[in-house]
């Protein structure tokens, strides 16, 4: 049987570099359109929707905004959406990062920074602690190192969190609520580990 | 917790079209190793955590090769990649990001104009800006007769050390253990240190110049130079606070591959990333 290719939409909105993303998606067999403007998120087409992101949480909304209502449509139509790092970051409602910025407030809750004692950003691999073992995402996966660039992470009110890792404190990983999927790590980064949690998501 | 790192090397030369890896010895002479892309997937295969990508020519009409060597590796291999080698300016380091690098690591543009640390932290993260410093053992009698150096006892007398700029050919007087410190402060992520004393000489890396440097800043600090064994990199982790090993001759010529030297490391103990 001939194998369907999944047409992906990444969001390009200004924020951080999206090459890998890009690779890392088409590697596992994505089709893959880069959308720079609203009018070209074609909901009615796509089937799966990644915010990736690298930055400020205040520049990011700023450049983020003018999708709100194309990405909150598109939740509404059930399109799996998967955020990476300061994607991830957005879902929520604030951020310490920027106290006076609206998230997307998809997940109750806010960003914060993360309380260790250790020298921040963390930078490096770290030990993915799965949660919930029956998060799609993790199909297949078992505890492994991913790789890691943050300062901030969500502390959600709401149960979704699926995977943490440890950094002198519990930090959020991964989060999952209906269709949308946020991890902090960057997948397209993690080696093989990276690349499955990917292909997982395009298989939604 | 943040892992041990494996970080294979490639020294490229890119006098020919897709570049070719070398290896010198001591910065000098040179053989081949491969294509720059291949033996990159195949580390990355292989389970190097990261790779990096140095440009030994530096030359700026050929800045071009390298970036098309990024692009053609970006799209086989998935993890962080820096890229080293006559990277002078914010644009010249946007060049390689756009193409998929994760770092730039800046040597001489460093020491000759150090506000260029602050610029790429500022412009990029500080995740993505390496500070290179190739250090050099000058030995003195005793710590007296250099006072304002930072001199460090090993079994070889006592020696402070000196930065040396364009690929070992230039030395500047700088200290190089108080140059990592100003880096760290001008928001450097991370320092790749590599001994010229030690470097092609497959006799370990220098222990001393290791454990001075990564006991004095918080950020991490990459072993570099004369690693020719696989106990050469579990002593540097277990003797110093470097928390990446960089080696290039012991696995471009098949001494070891990258899953071994992680397995052993396991196995003595050390925190690393398996497969």
């Amino acid at each position: 049987m001939e194998k369907k290719t999944v047409k992906v939409s990444v969001v390009y909105y200004g924020m951080g570099n999206i090459r890998s993303v890009y690779n890392a998606l088409k590697y596992v067999g994505a089709e893959v359109t880069v959308v720079d403007e609203p009018s070209k998120l074609k909901n009615l087409t796509m089937e799966k929707m990644v915010i990736p992101g690298v930055g400020a949480f205040e520049d990011g909304m700023k450049n983020l905004n003018i999708f709100k209502e194309k990405i909150l449509e598109a939740i509404d139509l059930n399109i799996p959406i998967l955020g990476i790092c300061l994607g991830l970051q957005m879902f929520f409602e604030e951020s310490e990062e920027s106290p006076k910025v609206k998230g997307l407030g998809l997940i109750k809750g806010k960003v914060t920074k993360i309380k260790t004692n250790l020298k921040l950003p963390q930078i490096g691999w770290n030990k993915l602690k799965i949660k919930r073992g029956d998060c799609p995402l993790f199909k297949g996966l078992e505890d492994g190192y991913v790789y890691f660039v943050h300062s901030y992470h969500a502390e959600p009110l709401e149960d979704v969190v699926v995977a943490t890792t440890d950094y002198g404190c519990e930090v959020t990983a991964a989060v999952w609520k209906n269709n949308v999927y946020g991890v902090q790590f960057h997948p397209e980064k993690s080696g093989r580990i990276g690349l499955k949690i990917l292909k997982n998501f395009l298989e939604l | 917790m943040i892992c041990k790192r494996i970080i294979p090397c490639l020294d490229c030369d890119l006098a020919v079209p897709e570049g070719r890896v070398v290896k010198g010895v001591e910065f000098k002479q040179i053989r081949y190793a491969g294509v720059p892309w291949q033996l990159a997937k195949k580390y990355y295969e292989d389970g190097a955590d990261e790779i990096v990508f140095l440009d030994i020519t530096a030359s700026h009409e050929r800045r071009e090769t390298m970036v098309h060597i990024i692009e053609k590796t970006a799209e086989n291999v998935f993890v962080p990649l820096t890229v080293g080698g006559g990277i002078r300016t914010v644009e010249d380091a946007r060049k390689v990001f756009n193409v998929g690098a994760d770092k730039v690591s800046i040597n001489t543009a460093a020491i000759q104009n150090p506000d260029l640390v602050n610029q790429i932290a500022k412009y990029f993260g500080s995740q993505a800006c390496v500070v290179a410093i190739d250090a050099k053992r000058r030995y003195v009698k005793s710590p007296k007769e250099a006072e304002s150096r930072i001199v460090i006892k090993t079994s070889e007398g006592y020696c402070w050390f000196e930065c040396s700029i364009y690929g070992g050919r230039k030395f500047t007087g700088v200290d190089a253990i108080r140059w990592a410190m100003e880096v760290e402060e001008r928001g450097a992520g991370e320092i790749l240190l590599t001994s010229m004393d030690r470097d092609g000489t497959v006799e370990g890396y220098d222990i001393p110049l290791t454990k001075a440097v990564s006991e004095r800043v918080s950020i991490p600090v990459i072993a570099s130079g004369g690693c020719g064994t696989i106990d050469h990199v579990y002593e540097v982790f277990k003797e110093t606070q470097a928390t990446a090993a960089l080696a290039a001759s012991i696995f471009h010529y098949g001494v070891y591959r990258v899953w071994e030297v992680k397995e052993y490391l396991a196995k003595k103990g050390v925190n690393v990333r398996l497969e």
